[in-house]
């Protein structure tokens, strides 16, 4: 456990000499997007490249939102950008390419829309291409009441921390006999600890007061208990941050009765899955929430999570708020946090001003029309 | 049953007097009917003495036709004695409080040792809007069923080696099938609309998968009845948002205590919502959604735990031992003491006490 959140914390730690370093960018990893960026832009040396999938559907409308906004916010940041490719490449076994993959892996950090994985054999879906290449271990994802916009709950501002590379989730299957089935949940010490000592990191870094680990060990004793035995070994580091544990149906009736109850939870992977949808239904859904994904290594790749609703694709009527919200948790990632409270409060004051806002929360107006609207209340 | 009371609870809203009687008319029990049947009684832990206690009073009070055969069993004991599990299977009926379950003392849950022993596959939450009672959703009438023997609650782990552990989910086609039939039986019988199977197939493609082809098939039978499915993280987003359109749900069993807890949660809480296991042979009666069944330290020595839940469960119960009559007037007093909203307890955001909860309770029997 010791080797992980040494890992950790050199990777969390060196992040600013990263940034440095990448102020000079050895010109065999340019490709011609950033070549192009870098050629319209006088400071270029004092630029973060972080890569943008634009994704597909919408994505690339939101996208070109979150680039506005980020232009007009003059926030440092030059982007890198990734299509999904067209074929399949062999190298990651999928649409993805590996230039994509190299580029989040050199730069370290990324902001990605929507996208639709092709129906089809022979390759993997795109998300699972990112989270295994990329070793994404933790989805984090910020989940606060947008005041203006009146759902049920309005004192929710909590953090889901969920693990995201075993568990459940695990893959293995298998039938037994005939009509019977085993799906194995796997949980490790390793990668427990390591989801564990991101959020007390995350927790103690963006004052947050307590850390609840959600589980089910008074059932699944072994796996669940040894998750909750990682999650106390790392709380005992962290004296200052207040840690407690929740079996989650408790959590589920809890969150529902009173939000205001959690600040951060950290949860195995499909009870984060379960409980990071349910706090995303309590705020408005998944074209609200941001979500960002951390790697090995300190890679950051913030997501939108929602879908690439193809039926709006192109019409301008694209509510690209979750990814502008998802491309603040990335600033904050990179501790700019001037330029991300800036772009969080024009989004907040823009919904809560109600003038502009898209059909999906009930306006009228276009996605070009509620982007100007957020950089005007800058 | 929340269902056939309610027609009855609107005509109270819009004319509160005169008071009609919730006596059913129509009802012509067999000779013999009112002989006392025994009913197995477990007080359980935390609040569960509290509120089992309640239930005893309200049943003397009406003259139920029932009596008690009370066990001391306790969360900490390493397994079910014999003799309790002898006297369930002999009374078929059993109302029980919470068992507290340890966490990590390697003690197996006794509430899960019940279910397995006793093969009481189904569990059943009905979560529903109570008149007068305000919540943050309207419209909800839910019922969970969810598979109770298998699944995530296999009891089957193990260290792999070192850092490494490993636990088995068990979905077999036979337990996939009769809570699929249980489910749809149910709907048919109470007239029921639709039946939603909640999964995660898409990840647990044959295990998930094994649930919703069984689901399916038990649909194809009953084509009055709408079939749709939802995977589970959706399910709960929706169940926050929308959760007037789940009707009744069909679960395995971790997902099911997920769903059901959210959905007594939407619906005005754990403390008031019924439900029970079932059985081919026998059904065990408790508060419905499991979420803090035991209480905490606090509730029990303030003797102020709402017996809401598990007085609607013996409602269920009395209907489960074909007493309609005896359950309709249990259910119509605690909602009429609901709607008056003099006496709640905490929970309901009331000060009331267990005590004084049963009394109005007590004061509403026709």
């Amino acid at each position: 456990m010791g080797m992980a959140s040494q890992l950790l914390r050199r990777a969390l730690g060196s992040r600013s000499s990263q940034i440095i370093s990448s102020a000079n960018p050895s010109s065999s990893l340019s490709s011609p997007a950033t070549a192009t960026a870098r050629a319209f832009s006088s400071s270029a040396a004092d630029l973060i490249r972080a890569t943008l999938f634009p994704g597909d559907g919408i994505g690339p409308e939101i996208a070109e939102s979150v680039k506005q906004v980020f232009r007009e916010a003059e926030v440092p940041i030059e982007w890198e950008e990734h299509y999904v490719g067209d074929q399949i490449d062999p190298r990651t076994q999928s649409f993805l390419t590996w230039d994509s993959l190299e580029s989040v892996r050199v730069n370290k950090v990324g902001l990605k829309g929507p996208m639709a994985t092709p129906i089809g054999k022979g390759h993997r879906s795109l998300n699972l291409t990112l989270r295994k290449e990329l070793n994404l271990y933790a989805n984090v994802r910020p989940c606060y009441s947008l005041p203006g916009y009146k759902t049920r709950y309005d004192d929710v501002n909590l953090i889901t921390i969920r693990e995201n590379t075993e568990g459940e989730y695990s893959g293995l299957e298998h039938q037994v006999v005939r009509g019977v089935v085993e799906s194995l949940k796997i949980i490790t010490r390793q990668a427990s600890l390591r989801v564990a000592e991101y959020a007390f990191h995350y927790a103690k870094m963006h004052g947050r007061e307590r850390v609840s680990a959600i589980h089910k060990a008074n059932i699944m004793q072994k796996t669940d208990g040894l998750f909750l035995k990682c999650c106390r070994e790392v709380a005992e580091k962290y004296p200052e941050i207040k840690y407690e544990e929740v079996v989650i149906d408790n959590c589920c009736m809890m969150l529902v009765k009173n939000p205001a109850l959690f600040d951060v939870l950290v949860m195995p992977n499909l009870y984060g899955d379960i409980i990071s949808d349910l706090c995303a239904g309590l705020i408005g859904g998944l074209g609200l929430t941001p979500s960002c994904n951390i790697g090995e290594g300190g890679i950051a790749l913030a997501e939108a999570v929602h879908g690439s609703a193809p039926d709006i694709a192109g019409k301008n009527l694209a509510n690209p708020t979750a990814l502008l919200l998802s491309s603040v948790t990335m600033l904050r990632h990179l501790e700019l946090h001037d330029k991300a409270e800036r772009i969080q409060a024009a989004i907040l004051n823009t919904i809560a001003e109600g003038k502009y806002r898209t059909a999906d929360l009930g306006g009228k107006s276009s996605t070009t029309d509620f982007t100007k609207a957020i950089c005007d209340h800058l | 049953m929340a269902r056939r009371a309610l027609p009855i609870l609107r005509q109270l809203t819009a004319r509160p007097t005169p008071r009609p009687n919730a006596r059913s008319v129509t009802y012509m029990p067999r000779p013999g009917d009112g002989a006392p049947r025994p009913v197995t009684l477990i007080p359980g832990d935390g609040i569960g003495p509290l509120v089992t206690n309640a239930v005893e009073q309200v049943m003397e009070a009406m003259h139920a036709p029932v009596y008690f055969e009370r066990y001391e069993i306790h969360g900490d004991m390493k397994r079910v004695p014999e003799e309790v599990l002898e006297s369930i299977r002999k009374n078929k009926v059993c109302l029980k409080g919470g068992l507290k379950t340890p966490v990590g003392g390697g003690v197996n849950s006794l509430n899960v040792q019940l279910r397995k022993e006793l093969d009481l596959y189904a569990s059943l939450v009905n979560c529903f809007n109570l008149p007068g009672l305000p919540t943050r959703h309207e419209n909800v009438d839910i019922v969970v069923i969810r598979e109770n023997t298998e699944g995530e609650y296999s009891g089957l782990e193990h260290e792999v080696v070192p850092g490494v552990v490993e636990s088995l989910k068990v979905i077999t086609k036979f337990c996939s099938e009769r809570i699929a039939k249980y489910a749809f039986e149910y709907a048919y019988l109470n007239n029921r609309k639709k039946v939603t199977a909640v999964h995660k197939a898409n990840i647990m493609k044959l295990a998930d998968g094994l649930f919703l082809e069984s689901c399916r098939e038990v649909a194809t039978k009953y084509p009055s009845i709408k079939y749709n499915e939802i995977i589970v993280d959706n399910c709960c987003m929706q169940l926050v948002s929308k959760p007037e359109q789940f009707d009744v749900m069909v679960t395995p069993n971790l997902y099911g205590n997920l769903v059901a807890n959210t959905a007594a949660g939407i619906a005005g809480g754990t403390g008031v919502m019924p439900g029970g296991n079932v059985g081919a042979d026998h059904a065990v009666f408790e508060q419905g959604a499991s979420a803090g069944n035991v209480g905490n330290e606090k509730l029990t020595e303030q003797k102020k735990a709402n017996p809401v839940a598990l007085l609607l469960s013996s409602a269920m119960m009395l209907r489960h031992l074909q007493f309609p009559s005896f359950a309709d007037r249990l259910e119509t007093a605690v909602k009429r003491v609901i709607l008056e909203g003099k006496n709640r307890t905490k929970d309901l955001g009331g000060t009331s006490s267990t005590q004084e909860v049963v009394d109005a309770v007590l004061a509403n029997l026709d």
